[in-house]
C-alpha cells in the first residue's frame, strides 16, 4: 500500500464525496419514513404484484438478452479474425448513443399495426383486419426489453472485450500447453478471467432497466417506476413515492451484492496485455454467422434508427428549427462534459482510495456512491429539490441576516443541481469502468514507487493513471452519452429558458409529433458518436 | 497533471457561477406545464406591448413539488397549467396567491375561475369520443362505452392520463363510486388493446381499423387536421360531444395563476391581464383549437365547424375533489394492466 494511514486529505476527500452523492438518497430514504400506510396497502391489493412481477421479468429479460448479444459479440471481435473487425469493433459501441425512448418510439412506429412494415404485409397478402394474421405486438414487455437491451448491450460488449483484450496471454499459453483445446480455454480461463467485467457490466444494465421509465411508459409497460409516479404526481403522496423507491433501491442492492458475491476472492492482474494475442481463425460457416449477427445489432441498434430519424429530418426539417437547435445543443453539450469530468474524477479518488488506502473501510465509499444510478431520473429530481432547497434557504436567510440582498436559489435553481444529479445517477458508471481498471494493475505495482521512494502522489500520477488512461476515457466516454441522453431530472430542475435536445425530443415524442424534433434527435446521437469515434482513435493511434 | 486538474476546477467553477442569471426587474417568471409552441407566441407578444421580459421554465411532472421546496425564494411569478386538478393541487398546498383585478373581473364567468380568486381558467378543452366514420353517425353517452356492442371497439390512452381522470371523477360525482368502478370495469372489458400512448395515437387506430371509438379532447382533432400527416387519420373519424341529451360533454380547463412568493408582481398581474384580454384570448385559443374562457371571443373557425354544444355544468372543484376516488377505481378496475 502506497497511501499510509497518515493520508487523511485523500480519506477525507472520498468520504466527503461519497457522503456528498448519498445525500439524496438518504433524504429519500428519510422521507419515505413519514408515509401513511393506506396507500400503500391499496397498491398492494390492486396492481404492485403486478407491477413488481413486470419489473423482475424486465430486468431478468434485459440481463439475458443484453448478455447474449454483448459477450458474443466481444468474443468475435477480440479474439477471432472476424470480417471487417476493425470497424466491427466501433460500430458495435454505437448503439450507446441511441436513447431507448428514440428507439421504442421509432420501432413502435414501424412495427406497429399503423406501421408501415404491417401496412406493407397487408397490401402484399390482401389482409383486411388484425384478426387475419399474427404479428408481434412490439408495445409488450418483451419488445421493452429488446428495445432497451438493443441499445444497453455495448455496455457488455465494451467491458467484456476490454476484459479479454487485457487478459494475460501467457496463461491461455499455459493453458494450451497442458493440454486443452482452444475451445476448453477459452472457457476454463478466458471466460471466468472476463467474468468480474461481464457482472459489472450487466450491472449497471439491469440498474439502467430498473429506473427506466420513458421507455416502459411508451410500451404501458407497468413497473415499479410507473407505481412510484402514480404515487406521488397521481396521488400526491411523495411518502409513499419514496417509499416505493427505497424498495427499487432494494432490488438494486439486492443485484450489486450478488454480483459482488458471486465474485467474490476472484483476483487476477495482469501486467502483459495481450494486444498482440494469436486471433482464432473462422471457418467459412461461423464466419457468415459471426457477420450476420455482429452487423445484426449494429444495424437493429444503431444504423436503423439512425435511418428512419434521417427520413423524417428530410422531411420535416427546415432552416429555423436547426437555428433553434445551436442554443438547445449547446447546453445539451455542457451539461454532459461537465457532469462527464467531475464524475470521472470522483470515480478516480474514490477507487484508488478503496485500492491504496490502509483504511478498514475504504472500499465503502466506492460501493455506496454508485446507488443514484438506480434512483429513477425524477425520483431523483425530487431527492434534489429536498436536499439543495433547504440548503438554498439557509445560504438566503444567512445573507440576509447580514444584510447583503439575498442571492437566490443558486444551487437548487441553477444547471448546478442538474449537474450535482446527472453525477449522483452516473457515478456508478464511472466507478464500474475505473475499478474494473485498476482491479486489472498488478499489486506489485502499487508498491514499487514507494521502495523507489516516489512519494506517493506522483506515483499515482506517473504509474497508475497511464495505465488507467483507456479505462478514464471510458468511463468519460460512457458518462457523457448518457447525460446527453438523460431527461426526467433536466425536465424537472432546469433553469429558467433552458431547453435541451433531450426534452425538447421528449416534449414532441408525447405529441407523436417526433417528426419534427428528429433534427434534434439526430444531434443527441451525432453527440454521443464524438466519443466514440475519438476513443477508437486513441486506441488506434 | 495536478495543476492541471486544479485549473480545470477553477474554470469549472467559474463557468457554474456565471450561469446563475441574475433576473432583472422587468422580467416575469413563468413556470408552465403547457407546451413552449403554444405559449412563446402569446409571451412575444406581451413582450413587444409592455418590454417585460418572459422567462419561462417547461415542465410535465413535479412543478408544485419544485415550487414547495423553493419556498419564499422562489422566482416564479405565473403558474400556467393543463388541467384544473394541477391548480387545485397546488391550492391545496397554499402555494397561490389571490389576485383581482378589473380585467380579470370581467372577462372570467365565475365558474371558471376560483371562488377565493386563486386561479383563472384561460381555455376550455371538451374530452370528446371520437368515432369511426364507418360507423355512421352516432349520438354517444359517455355511459355508452360501458355498452357490450363495443366489444374489442374501444381504444384510450392511459386511464391515469389527468384528462381520464378529470373524466372519471366526473363520473363519480354523476353515478357515485361503486357504479362508475363498474362503467370503468366494462369498458376495460370493451377495449381493444391495453391503454396506451396519446389521444392523437387513439385516432390513428381508428384510422388503421384497429378500433372503432376513442377518448379524445377536443383540439386534437383540429391539430391533427393541420398536420400533413396526421390528417389522414383525423379524417377517418367524427368528433363527438357526448352527453347532449343530458348532462353535456364533460369539460376540462387550462388555467393560470400567481405563485404565493411571486417576486415581481406587477408584472405578472400584468401578464395575467394580457392573458384574458381579448386578442390573447382569442390567439391562445386559435394556436390550439381550443374553446377561450372570455365570452365573446369566438374559437377559430375549424373548431367553431364542429357546432355548438351543451357543457357540463359541474363545477371544476367538484371534478378536483374526486381526483382521488377516481384513481384509486382505476387501480381497481385495473384499467391500465
Amino acid at each position: 500500500m502506497i497511501i499510509g494511514n497518515t493520508s487523511t486529505s485523500w480519506k477525507f476527500f472520498s468520504w466527503f464525496f461519497a457522503l456528498a452523492l448519498i445525500s439524496p438518497i438518504v433524504v429519500m430514504l428519510v422521507g419515505s419514513l413519514n408515509n401513511a400506510g393506506d396507500l400503500f396497502s391499496h397498491l398492494w391489493a390492486t396492481v404492485l404484484p403486478e407491477y413488481i412481477q413486470n419489473t423482475l421479468v424486465l430486468g431478468v429479460l434485459v440481463a439475458l438478452l443484453s448478455f447474449c448479444f454483448g459477450v458474443p459479440a466481444a468474443v468475435l471481435i477480440s479474439q477471432t479474425n472476424i470480417v471487417m473487425a476493425k470497424q466491427l469493433r466501433w460500430l458495435l459501441m454505437l448503439p450507446l448513443a441511441m436513447p431507448a425512448y428514440l428507439v421504442a418510439y421509432l420501432y413502435t412506429d414501424l412495427f406497429d399495426y399503423a406501421g408501415p412494415v404491417q401496412r406493407l404485409l397487408r397490401a402484399w397478402f390482401n389482409w383486411q383486419s388484425p384478426n387475419d394474421y399474427y404479428f408481434f405486438d412490439i408495445r409488450t414487455l418483451g419488445g421493452a426489453a429488446i428495445v432497451i437491451s438493443l441499445v444497453m448491450f455495448p455496455y457488455v460488449y465494451m467491458l467484456t472485450r476490454t476484459a479479454f483484450e487485457q487478459q494475460d496471454r501467457n496463461l491461455l499459453r499455459a493453458s494450451r500447453l497442458l493440454g486443452c483445446s482452444e475451445r476448453q480455454s477459452f472457457y476454463k480461463i478466458a471466460l471466468p478471467l472476463a467474468r468480474p467485467a461481464i457482472a459489472i457490466s450487466l450491472t449497471l444494465v439491469i440498474m439502467e432497466t430498473l429506473a427506466d421509465f420513458a421507455t416502459v411508459q411508451y410500451f404501458a409497460v407497468n413497473t415499479l417506476t410507473t407505481a412510484i409516479y402514480d404515487t406521488w404526481l397521481g396521488y400526491g403522496d411523495f411518502g409513499a413515492a419514496n417509499a416505493l423507491a427505497s424498495v427499487l433501491m432494494l432490488f438494486i442492492l439486492f443485484v450489486v451484492v450478488a454480483e459482488q458475491r458471486a465474485r467474490a476472492g476472484q483476483r487476477h492482474q495482469s501486467s502483459r496485455p495481450n494486444a498482440n494475442q494469436e486471433r482464432k481463425k473462422l471457418s467459412l460457416t461461423q464466419q457468415i454467422f459471426g457477420s450476420i449477427f455482429c452487423w445484426f445489432l449494429v444495424l437493429a441498434g444503431f444504423l436503423l434508427p439512425l435511418t428512419l430519424l434521417i427520413i423524417m429530418a428530410i422531411d420535416y426539417a427546415d432552416y429555423p428549427q436547426l437555428i433553434a437547435l445551436i442554443a438547445t445543443g449547446k447546453n445539451s453539450l455542457e451539461i454532459a462534459i461537465y457532469s462527464a469530468t467531475i464524475a470521472t474524477l470522483i470515480a478516480l479518488t474514490l477507487a484508488l482510495f478503496h485500492r491504496l488506502h490502509q483504511s478498514r473501510s475504504r472500499m465503502i465509499p466506492l460501493q455506496i456512491s454508485g446507488f443514484g444510478y438506480a434512483i429513477p431520473g425524477t425520483v431523483l429530481a425530487m431527492a434534489m429539490l429536498a436536499t439543495f432547497g433547504p440548503l438554498d434557504h439557509a445560504i438566503n436567510d444567512v445573507a440576509k441576516g447580514v444584510g447583503f440582498q439575498a442571492p437566490g436559489l443558486i444551487l437548487s435553481g441553477t444547471v448546478f443541481a442538474i449537474i450535482f444529479a446527472f453525477v449522483v445517477r452516473f457515478s456508478a458508471i464511472a466507478n464500474g469502468t475505473i475499478n474494473a481498471g485498476i482491479s486489472q494493475i498488478p499489486k506489485s505495482l502499487d508498491l514499487a514507487p514507494g521502495s523507489l521512494g516516489v512519494k506517493t502522489l506522483p506515483a499515482i500520477f506517473r504509474v497508475h493513471l497511464p495505465l488507467l488512461k483507456s479505462s478514464i476515457l471510458v468511463a468519460w466516454l460512457l458518462v457523457f452519452v448518457e447525460a446527453m441522453k438523460e431527461l426526467p431530472a433536466v425536465l424537472l430542475l432546469r433553469p429558467f429558458n433552458f431547453e435541451t435536445l433531450s426534452t425538447q425530443i421528449y416534449q414532441l415524442i408525447s405529441d407523436e409529433r417526433l417528426e419534427q424534433g428528429a433534427l434534434g434527435a439526430i444531434l443527441i446521437v451525432l453527440f454521443g458518436l464524438l466519443p466514440i469515434i475519438f476513443l477508437n482513435r486513441q486506441k488506434d493511434s | 497533471m495536478l495543476n492541471k486538474i486544479l485549473f480545470s476546477s477553477f474554470v469549472l467553477v467559474a463557468v457554474l457561477t456565471t450561469s446563475i442569471n441574475v433576473f432583472a426587474n422587468d422580467d416575469v417568471n413563468v413556470y408552465s406545464y403547457r407546451q413552449p409552441f403554444l405559449v412563446e407566441p402569446l409571451f412575444n407578444e406581451f413582450t413587444k406591448e409592455t418590454g417585460i421580459k418572459v422567462n419561462v421554465v417547461f415542465a410535465k411532472k413535479g412543478m408544485a413539488e419544485r415550487l414547495e421546496r423553493e419556498g419564499e425564494y422562489s422566482p416564479a411569478d405565473i403558474l400556467l397549467t393543463t388541467d384544473i386538478s394541477r391548480l387545485i393541487e397546488l391550492k391545496d398546498k397554499h402555494l397561490l396567491q389571490a389576485v383581482q383585478s378589473p380585467e380579470l373581473t370581467a372577462a372570467i364567468p365565475a365558474q371558471y375561475k376560483a371562488a377565493d380568486n386563486t386561479w383563472y381558467a384561460l381555455t376550455t378543452r371538451v374530452r370528446n369520443i371520437y368515432s369511426a366514420k364507418r360507423l355512421g353517425k352516432v349520438d354517444f353517452n359517455y355511459e355508452d362505452l360501458a355498452d357490450e356492442k363495443y366489444r374489442g371497439k374501444i381504444c384510450t390512452r392511459s386511464g391515469k392520463h389527468p384528462y381520464n381522470v378529470a373524466l372519471v371523477s366526473a363520473m363519480i360525482a354523476e353515478h357515485g363510486e361503486a357504479e362508475t368502478l363498474t362503467w370503468l370495469e366494462k369498458v376495460k372489458a370493451n377495449l381493444a388493446r391495453k391503454p396506451q400512448g396519446s389521444d392523437r395515437a387513439q385516432v390513428q387506430a381508428i384510422h388503421q381499423n384497429l378500433c372503432d371509438i376513442s377518448l379524445g379532447n377536443s383540439y386534437y382533432f383540429g391539430n391533427m387536421l393541420n398536420d400533413d400527416k396526421q390528417k389522414v387519420w383525423a379524417d377517418a373519424v367524427y368528433i363527438n360531444f357526448p352527453n347532449q341529451k343530458n348532462r353535456g360533454a364533460h369539460v376540462n380547463i387550462s388555467g393560470m395563476a400567481m405563485a404565493k412568493y411571486a417576486p415581481n408582481k406587477a408584472n405578472a398581474l400584468a401578464l395575467m391581464n394580457f392573458l384574458v384580454s381579448k386578442p390573447a384570448q382569442k390567439m391562445y385559443a386559435e394556436t390550439n383549437m381550443e374553446y377561450p374562457v372570455r365570452p365573446g371571443v369566438q374559437p377559430s373557425k375549424l373548431v367553431a365547424s364542429w357546432g355548438e354544444f351543451k357543457a357540463d355544468t359541474l363545477s371544476l372543484e367538484t371534478i378536483a375533489k374526486h381526483r382521488k376516488a377516481a384513481l384509486i377505481l382505476l387501480d381497481k378496475a385495473q384499467f391500465d394492466l
